[in-house]
């Protein structure tokens, strides 16, 4: 497909005889670019693991939103969905793989059991209650496990996230 | 402990980690690997990454309750997992189980089993360096999932078991959809066998890999098709025969092998199998009730229960001690992959490293399931 005919591309296509322009703003196109290739960290702790499976698939596809490149290596990831609880002994873990991504990162908490420990909330003494703890959060996704259109919503979510992400422009307060 | 770099020991070995995070492992196994050059000298598994406390957790939930939570221990198999602690209940108040309620748990335990297999079938692809078996398993799998989901309500953790029954009852038009996903798996399985099973670089990773003997298997307490692939017969439906299983014309797919390949040739056959049971007991689902009597807050007499069940690994038993209450003293989970697991270090030793993944595919762990 055409740059200029991708409708969310972030300004103005100028065509002209020798070629044509652009016009628009640097942080619109980073993060237009950012938003439209997020590469997943493979990682997956328990049942949610399988519905992420089932997201890459051909039903739900994540690939068309630009997903599909699933990294085992946390150097090569933009995105970390953590499916899955996460325990006393695992958290150390996950926060060394967190540091181990690039920046830009961003954290997906997929399931009932990273948001606060879920089904394992009470009565339990070797589970995260909600993985915000340790990393911060950009999308939490309800459900035991979510469906895939919810794991699909959040990625969506997060795109737009980034989409209002600036790098240049000094926010104003 | 945790943060141990890799590195050479003094008898010039090299100790590395496989894991928490592997895409292999299939989950948070740690396997620490003690290396000459490429072959394996010792293998450790380190277990806990995922221990959930889920027994005793279950001494705080209620006989109602305690169900649930099972599901997300060996979740490709969580319909078993439910059946097995309703059949414990159902053992220690001595209530019958309405016949459509038995036809209609077995079916979709089947349909459980099949879709493990599938996963398992997806993944041993994809571990191996194949990715379409991947996607070809998933186009049934979510069929299954679909079926779950319209008369469950969940796609992957059931939750459909209540001590003396089921639930609610299917809609009326299960036994049609029954059907079509059947007939959709079996018109697919033979791509399956078009990808994978005759593919010579493939059969070369798994013939004569990872040999586990008959005695062994009894010695590490392995079942499932991991042990059937040794030749031991150890299926639970034939063997304590539950749910009605006794009635139904099924054989137990059993091999001599040992090896990587007839673990992988007894789950391929254990489909087929799945299927003929469900294909006897779709149009003969009994009218009738779907709950068997029981009381709204159950309580178990005083003493020890045990009962157990097939899932798609293995045996998963659960014990359990009551005090007359309405909790659970204690319980305990026998679950089939913790035995499996410990069968890996004594097969992996003196295979190359690459095997070692061969291995972990054929025996096909679920590590919730490990570490409860």
């Amino acid at each position: 497909m055409d740059v200029k005919d991708k409708m969310e591309f972030p300004g103005q296509v100028h065509e002209t005889p020798d070629g044509g322009f652009i016009l628009s703003k640097l942080d619109d196109i980073i993060n237009w670019a950012r938003s439209n290739s997020l590469w997943p960290l493979a990682f997956g702790t328990s049942c949610c693991a399988i519905e992420m499976m089932q997201t890459v698939n051909a039903k739900y596809d994540w690939s068309r939103f630009g997903f599909e490149v699933m990294r085992a290596t946390p150097r090569q990831a933009d995105l970390i969905i953590v499916s899955g609880t996460i325990t006393m002994k695992m958290a150390p873990v996950l926060k060394r793989l967190y540091d181990q991504m690039p920046d830009p990162k961003y954290v997906i908490a997929m399931g009932a059991c990273t948001i606060s420990g879920g089904p394992f909330f009470y009565n339990t003494y070797s589970v995260v209650k909600g993985i915000d703890h340790i990393i911060p959060v950009d999308v939490f996704i309800p459900g035991c496990p979510p469906r895939p259109e919810a794991l699909l919503h959040s990625m969506i979510t997060l795109q737009e996230k980034i989409k209002h992400e600036t790098y240049f422009k000094k926010e104003t307060k | 402990m945790l943060f141990e770099p890799d590195h050479y020991n003094e008898e010039g070995e090299f100790v590395v980690n496989m894991g928490p995070q592997h895409p292999s492992t299939h989950g948070v196994l740690r396997l620490k690997v003690w290396l000459d050059g490429e072959t394996i000298k010792k293998v450790e598994p380190h277990l806990g990454y995922i221990h959930r406390s889920i027994e005793k957790m279950t001494e705080s939930l209620s006989y109602r309750q305690f169900i649930y939570v099972t599901s997300r221990m060996d979740y490709l198999s969580a319909h078993i997992n439910n059946q097995v602690c309703a059949l414990v209940v159902e053992k220690a108040l001595q209530v019958e189980v309405p016949a459509r309620a038995q036809a209609i748990r077995v079916i979709l335990a089947e349909l459980t089993r099949i879709s493990s297999h599938l996963l398992w079938f997806a993944s041993i692809g994809l571990d191996l360096g194949g990715v379409t078996p991947f996607f070809y398993a998933f186009r049934e799998r979510e069929a299954i999932n679909s079926l779950m989901d319209e008369n469950c309500g969940a796609r992957l953790t059931q939750n459909f078991m209540v001590p003396g029954g089921i639930m609610k009852d299917v809609l009326p038009n299960f036994q049609q959809r029954v059907k079509e996903v059947l007939k959709q798996f079996k018109d697919n399985y033979h791509e399956y066998d078009e990808i994978l099973t005759g593919n010579v670089i493939f059969q070369n990773r798994l013939k004569g890999v990872g040999i586990l003997t008959k005695e062994d298997a009894i010695a590490f307490g392995c079942t499932g098709p991991t042990a059937r692939a040794s030749g031991l017969n150890c299926d639970i439906r034939k063997l304590y025969p539950y749910d009605g299983y006794e009635k139904l014309q099924f054989d137990e797919i059993t091999s001599t092998g040992g090896d990587c390949w007839a673990r992988y040739e007894v789950r391929m056959a254990e489909m087929k199998q799945s299927v003929k049971i469900i294909e006897q007991l779709i149009d003969n689902i009994p009218e009738g009730e779907i709950v068997g009597n029981t009381k709204k807050v159950i309580k178990l007499p005083k003493g020890e229960f045990y009962q157990r069940v097939e899932t798609a690994r293995g045996e998963l038993g659960v014990y359990i001690v009551s005090d007359g209450g309405t909790t659970p003293y204690r319980c305990k989970y026998r679950s089939p992959n913790f035995a499996n697991l410990s069968a890996i270090p004594h097969i992996a030793r003196g295979h190359k490293i690459g095997d070692l993944i061969s291995i972990m595919a054929t025996i096909d762990l679920i590590i919730p399931d490990i570490d409860r």
